[in-house]
């Protein structure tokens, strides 16, 4: 019996199960690998005595035993009302999630469980980013086939009533999934202008460094950098200085290409009729995020400086249950970076609606403009300033407040960039706000899923007459930002956005 | 009615009032109280220093003469500007607050949204008498904070709203 034929006639005490029998193959593997510093540790103590590789060998075999206990401590079941989970030997727990808690299914496989048909799956509650150890429930080692029917069960087959919107005439029929997204291999383009290959490239010179160091290798005695010495030793500094910079730049583009490769491979976004959208993406490790449409409350479009440069966009969705960012437990990216006009489509697929994402958005005119001039410019002109004072204590030599110069440029024309940035637009569905230059984003947050609204003046927004506008909501980011809008028009977007809240708090305090 | 009301209005609408209750008139000292303690342990230390490195001369004069000018001006300001600003107010559909001193913020609430009512009170609060209120909603940047209010109100407050939540059982995400 399969947890799919459990859940529509329950019997009254639903038998656990165990993870697939295959995990034996896998959990030791990964104990092994987990307690590889240890081993090492032992091999290097042990050696000393001579004894190094049996105390190893006993390391391996305590390793592989607590992988195959994993196996056989580990036990689950789905009730009609709970998802619950039993662990350990010695110190047991017993974790239960109720199904009607159960908001988002992330079902991913690394390499080893893909060539076995394993799976991970990981149910998220509403809860599962605020604790330490998450309030969603693990389960490292499922049938492929039976997390699939496990994911059909918990998030179609509600205890209590069908997701609205289901399309109650055929409920579990051959389910015609429509496809709303596919990755095109030529957005791979996109990849560079992602940048995601800086930390790689950042790690492998580190490690680089530190394992010539370690080995007492002098670089200059390699032969491939001894050879780049002799080409560039002859060239002007400037030259070399570029050519270096052009190198970097082209590993960082290859490995932010290898990165988005290894992550969004074989993208795919569909919505079910039932009512959810799934992400499928991953080369390597594979990954599929379920995502309850119910629990959808906007979608936001981010569009990272060189990103947008290149004419691209990136798509997150904003649901309860899923927190903002990119992180492992975070499943939020619906749409992976690739051209703004399909990230645009994307995202009004999902909204039903293209209004929020095609809406022209209200500038926040010349006063928001001066306030990020202000504050962008006075950064500088304390760099500038303590560059100066240094050189004038003679602390510094003159070029440092020279080159701290460049900054005043810069900073104007982030804030130009930034005043652009700026807007706001309420549709019929959503408040739409805008901000950001470095990293743009354009947030489209349903109106329904507003649950307050904070509007906060600082001492100098006051004098300018702006205030920041902020709708709070249960999902993604918990707070969406309307920045530096008039005093005036911020209660306009209140009203339009949440209907007769504000009524009872205006006029005369009468 | 709905719809109508998504375009932005001809005339415009009144600006929104601040809240219409002031929090106890005790919470004044009790800021006044509790900013001295912490500029007292500033003090204490740089007068130490003065102390014990006797070397150090007119800067360590400079430095703790500048600190207590600050420290008076902020006692003395700061709870009464803090006291003008902090304000709140329950209507039947929502419950709205203003709050800070320097940077201001409102907040407002749909009372069907709320999901939690606490009151809380430190150990400095309770020799004043005060209680603080705190508001949750399903948002974690949602909370509504009222500060230094009288414990009667305060409790009377958690009750009202308490009662008024209870009224809608949604879920208020």
């Amino acid at each position: 019996v399969t947890a799919e034929g459990a859940a529509p006639a329950p019997p009254p005490e639903t038998p656990w199960r165990r993870l697939s029998a295959r995990m034996l193959l896998v959990h030791p593997v990964q104990e092994v690998v987990r307690a590889m510093p240890a081993l090492v540790g032992l091999v290097v103590a042990g050696s000393g005595s001579g004894q190094g590789g049996r105390w190893a060998l006993i390391g391996v075999a305590l390793a592989i035993a607590a992988g195959t206990l994993r196996w056989f401590t580990t036990r689950y079941r789905v009730t009609p009302e709970q998802v619950q989970v039993r662990r350990g030997l010695l110190r047991r727990s017993l974790r239960a999630v109720s199904r009607d808690r159960v908001r988002t299914i992330d079902v991913s496989a690394n390499p080893l469980q893909r060539v076995l048909g394993l799976v991970r799956l990981t149910v998220g509650t509403g809860l599962a980013e605020r604790g330490p150890r998450g309030g969603g429930v693990r389960l490292d080692g499922l049938d492929a086939r039976d997390a699939t029917g496990l994911r059909d069960a918990l998030l179609h087959d509600r205890p209590r009533g069908a997701a609205p919107g289901a399309d109650q005439t055929a409920p579990e029929e051959v389910a015609a999934e429509t496809e709303l997204a596919r990755l095109r291999p030529a957005w791979l383009a996109y990849a560079p202008f992602t940048l995601s290959g800086v930390l790689t490239v950042g790690a492998i010179g580190g490690f680089l460094i530190n394992t010539a160091d370690d080995l007492h290798l002098d670089p200059r005695h390699l032969g491939i950098v001894h050879r780049a010495g002799d080409v560039l030793g002859g060239a002007p500094l400037v030259l070399a200085i570029v050519v270096a910079l052009l190198a970097v730049a082209l590993l960082v583009a290859v490995c932010s290409t290898a990165g988005y490769a290894l992550a969004f491979w074989g993208y795919r976004l569909t919505r079910h009729p039932s009512g959810t959208l799934h992400v499928t993406r991953g080369l390597l490790s594979t990954r599929a995020t379920t995502i309850e449409e119910r629990r959808l409350r906007g979608v936001e479009l981010t569009q990272p400086l060189l990103l947008r440069g290149a004419g691209g966009a990136r798509c997150d969705a904003i649901a309860t249950g899923l927190g903002a960012g990119r992180g492992a437990e975070r499943g939020t990216t619906l749409f992976p970076p690739g051209p703004r006009a399909v990230a645009a489509r994307v995202a009004a697929d999902v909204l039903r609606t293209t209004e929020p994402v095609t809406v022209p958005l209200t500038p926040h005119g010349p006063r928001a403009r001066v306030r990020r001039f202000t504050r962008a410019l006075s950064g500088s002109a304390v760099i500038v300033a303590a560059a100066a004072a240094g050189a004038i204590a003679g602390i510094w030599p003159d070029t440092v407040w020279e080159v701290a110069l460049v900054t005043v440029p810069l900073a104007a024309a982030l804030a130009a960039d930034r005043a652009r940035s700026l807007g706001h637009a309420v549709t019929p569905t959503a408040l739409v706000a805008r901000a950001g230059s470095l990293v743009r984003r354009r947030a489209m947050l349903s109106r329904e899923g507003i649950i307050g609204i904070t509007l906060r003046r600082s001492f100098f927004q006051r004098r300018a007459g702006l205030c920041t506008l902020t709708a709070t909501t249960a999902a993604g980011r918990q707070a969406y930002a309307v920045l530096d809008v008039a005093d005036d028009e911020a209660l306009r977007v209140c009203d339009a956005a949440v209907p007769g809240l504000l009524d009872v708090f205006r006029g005369e305090s009468g | 009615v709905i719809l109508g009301s998504l375009s932005v209005p001809d005339q415009p609408a009144p600006d929104l009032r601040p809240p219409r209750h002031r929090v106890s008139a005790r919470a004044v000292r009790y800021w006044a109280v509790r900013a001295s303690a912490g500029w007292a342990v500033l003090g204490i230390a740089q007068a130490a220093w003065l102390v014990l490195a006797s070397g150090g001369g007119s800067w360590h004069v400079i430095a703790l003469v500048a600190t207590v000018v600050l420290a008076a001006a902020h006692v003395t300001v700061m709870p009464r500007w803090r006291y003008a600003v902090h304000r709140w107010e329950t209507a039947p559909g929502a419950v709205y607050t203003q709050s800070g001193w320097f940077d201001q913020e409102r907040r407002i609430a749909p009372v069907a949204r709320i999901q939690t009512v606490d009151t809380e009170r430190g150990p400095l609060e309770q020799l004043f008498g005060l209680a603080n209120v705190t508001v949750t909603t399903a948002s974690a940047a949602g909370a509504l904070e009222i500060k230094g209010l009288d414990r009667e109100v305060a409790d009377r407050l958690v009750d009202e709203l308490t009662a008024a939540t209870q009224a809608d059982a949604e879920d208020a995400t």
